[in-house]
């Protein structure tokens, strides 16, 4: 287990041995199995992973947007600024869902409502959590809309969602959800729908709006190249659990888990030139329902022993803010009796 | 690698027709998808297109393969030109040409097993007497066993269906139904943007396995260029239905000529933090306009860095700077 860290100043966002279970009829699924993780201030943390690793729940779960029945966060602690957000009734949260912690999503067309102007969303937004008056909201609408770089801000808040292009919502998705001068904002694969060169432009507002308004932020991606131009810190999830945590350079330097090692080999390079094959991780993604025993990527690891399918993998501290879980880096690989 | 030519595209055009009215319809625009382009692609190589979304790369190939009856110009298959072929000399000539699509959720029909759909292209050419007349109900079978084996699937789930199987797997039975009649040429539209990066790399591998055991020819779309330049032969780079550059594909890397290249190159980005830091990235502002209006100058000139006077009123002609590379751009005139 993972010793617990002294709160620093800076910890901002403490997740703790987090656990979302879903009730499904062909079981439990454990989307997010024991994780944990710390966001310090100003800081961006990448959270990578392939589909179905439970990245967007374990996000879902800090917003507390799980939904109840079949979901539900069965354990662990959510420590923001020192206190337990998990244990806030849904009353008390909602004055930190869209105010403290903000969101925006992978897709901008649905999660824009279609029927309502940008004006009435982004007012409905900053008058839910903060009292002014409706001028007021709007100003403070087309201020945003000026920040995330929209031209001619004061006629567009009052189109409609579909007159703009799809990295334009995204853009009014970031206004809105930083017009509350929210501390963290979890960005949930913000630029898989968008291409290449308009992926460019948001990544590096997001990167600018993160600096000038001292937000901390939770990138979600399944890009490894998105992650290394952008964040300072990153989780990698497999199964519902975090296999590797580091920092952005060591993890691109020296990755320690054979997934993370193989996610990365895997990716072919635009600045160098590869000769025949690509590397690749053989398999199939699991199933969540029905895991492998104990190290959930051992089927499919081309470096597993035999502990691997007997024993659960111990955490391991490299140094430098660096933890793997793998029996690799264990110098006692014999299974303790616990 | 011989140099003989496939597949040669001679300025093809694909509008789609805007329409207004209710009863008497009448046309009062075109969404210029494709508009005017010409390459070629010779035998045993993989020709790479790459653009963003709406640049027509999907509308080139199914133009091509004659899904869309092309509005004007040729392509060119073995000495026959598709465009103006009979139906009868087309169904001859489509069992050479075959398409791999990107949604492996979509392009497979839920209702049929997965021995049916490997199956089918055969079955279609059988019952109209073009195969071989040996090829009976039971060489399709053992056919369709082989390929399963071949793409890695385990012949066991000849009889499920697409639902039972994950999104990699389910590439891989697009991919067994593409092999099925022995094509010379595959059109692989995005077959792998929709896959996780693990099974991504599976794929790839699958397909340049297959292209030298087969001596396939790809025309291979992805708007990813990484990808692209690892797989592709030679790149065309598509902008706004046009052609802005061709290049051998490790030349495109180290030397882009067109500023469109160089910014989509700049974009992409490099799984590596130390080398993401000391990038230059050209952002280039606003959308990818309209396809909708006729244009009479440069089609990148809207967001280009690099205008000139010259560029709004001239459409830039293909140049050939050595003889694997060219270019659309006034820069090189």
């Amino acid at each position: 287990m993972t010793a617990t860290k002294s709160h620093g100043d800076n910890t901002l966002l403490e997740v703790k041995n987090l656990k979302t279970y879903f009730k499904t009829d062909a079981g439990i699924v454990k989307a997010v199995d024991d994780v944990s993780f710390i966001l310090e201030k100003g800081e961006t943390l990448g959270i990578v992973g392939e589909s179905g690793c439970g990245k967007s729940v374990m996000n879902l779960s800090i917003m507390r947007l799980i939904q109840s029945p079949p979901g539900k966060i069965v354990g662990g602690e959510l420590f923001y600024q020192g206190k337990d957000l998990l244990k806030l009734s849904e009353n008390e949260f909602r004055s930190y869902r869209g105010n403290e912690i903000s969101m925006i999503f992978q897709d901008p067309m649905t999660s824009l409502n279609p029927f309502l102007k940008i004006s009435t969303q982004m007012v409905e937004t900053i008058r839910l959590h903060q009292k002014v008056s409706y001028k007021e909201a709007l100003e403070k609408s087309v201020a945003m809309l000026k920040l995330v770089g929209i031209p001619a801000a004061e006629e567009r808040v009052h189109n409609y969602p579909h007159q703009f292009s799809g990295g334009m919502r995204q853009r009014v998705m970031i206004g809105m959800a930083l017009s509350c001068e929210a501390k963290i904002l979890i960005a949930d694969e913000p630029t898989t729908a968008l291409d290449v060169t308009i992926q460019a432009q948001i990544l590096e507002l997001i990167k600018e709006l993160a600096q000038k308004m001292d937000t901390s932020v939770i990138l979600i991606t399944h890009d490894l190249g998105v992650v290394a131009g952008l964040c300072d810190k990153v989780c990698v999830m497999y199964a519902g659990k975090i296999v590797e945590k580091a920092k952005t350079d060591e993890l691109y330097a020296k990755p320690a888990h054979p997934y993370t090692f193989g996610l990365i080999q895997s990716v072919p390079r635009l600045d160098k030139a590869q000769d025949g094959k690509l590397f690749s991780i053989e398999g199939q993604p699991p199933n969540v329902i029905d895991l492998p025993p104990c190290c959930p990527f051992h089927p499919r690891c081309h470096e597993a022993m035999p502990i691997c399918k007997t024993h659960n993998p111990p955490t391991i501290d490299l140094g430098d803010e660096h933890e793997v879980t793998c029996w690799l880096y264990a110098e006692n690989k014999e299974p303790s009796d616990e | 690698m011989s140099k003989r030519v496939l597949l040669e595209v001679i300025d093809l055009k694909q509008h789609f027709p805007i329409e207004t009215g209710f009863i008497i319809k009448r046309q009062v625009g075109a969404v210029r998808a494709v508009d005017g382009i010409s390459f070629s692609v010779n035998e045993g190589e993989t020709l790479g297109i790459v653009g963003e979304s709406g640049c027509g790369k999907s509308t080139a190939v199914r133009s091509i393969s004659q899904l869309y009856k092309p509005t004007s110009g040729s392509v060119i298959f073995d000495g026959i030109d598709l465009v103006n072929a009979s139906k009868r000399q087309l169904l001859d000539v489509r069992k050479n040409i075959q398409m791999i699509f990107q949604d492996p959720y979509a392009s497979l029909n839920p209702r049929m097993t997965v021995r049916t759909i490997i199956g089918e292209p055969l079955d279609i050419y059988r019952k109209r007497g073009m195969l071989d007349p040996s090829v009976d109900k039971h060489v399709i079978e053992k056919r369709v066993e082989d390929l399963m084996e071949r793409v890695g699937l385990n012949k066991v789930f000849k009889n499920r269906y697409p639902h039972e199987f994950s999104g990699g797997q389910r590439q891989r039975i697009g991919i067994a139904r593409a092999l099925a009649l022995n094509p010379k040429i595959i059109l692989a539209d995005e077959p792998v943007s929709a896959l996780d990066v693990s099974i991504q790399s599976q794929i790839l591998n699958l397909l340049t396995d297959l292209q030298k055991e087969f001596g396939l020819t790809y025309i291979f779309i992805a708007h990813d260029l990484a990808v692209i330049e690892y797989i592709s032969t030679r790149v065309a780079v598509m902008y706004l239905g046009k052609i802005m550059e061709i290049s051998r594909a490790q030349d495109l890397y180290k030397n882009p000529l067109h500023p469109y290249t160089k910014a989509l190159l700049s974009a992409a980005p490099i799984p590596d933090p130390v080398v993401e830091r000391k990038r230059k990235r050209i952002i280039l502002t606003g959308d990818v306009p309209s396809p909708n209006i006729e244009r009479f100058g440069c089609y990148f000139y809207d967001r280009c860095p690099v205008r000139m006077e010259k560029c709004k009123t001239n459409i830039p002609p293909m140049k050939k700077m050595d003889p694997n590379h060219e270019v659309a751009c006034w820069l090189y005139q």
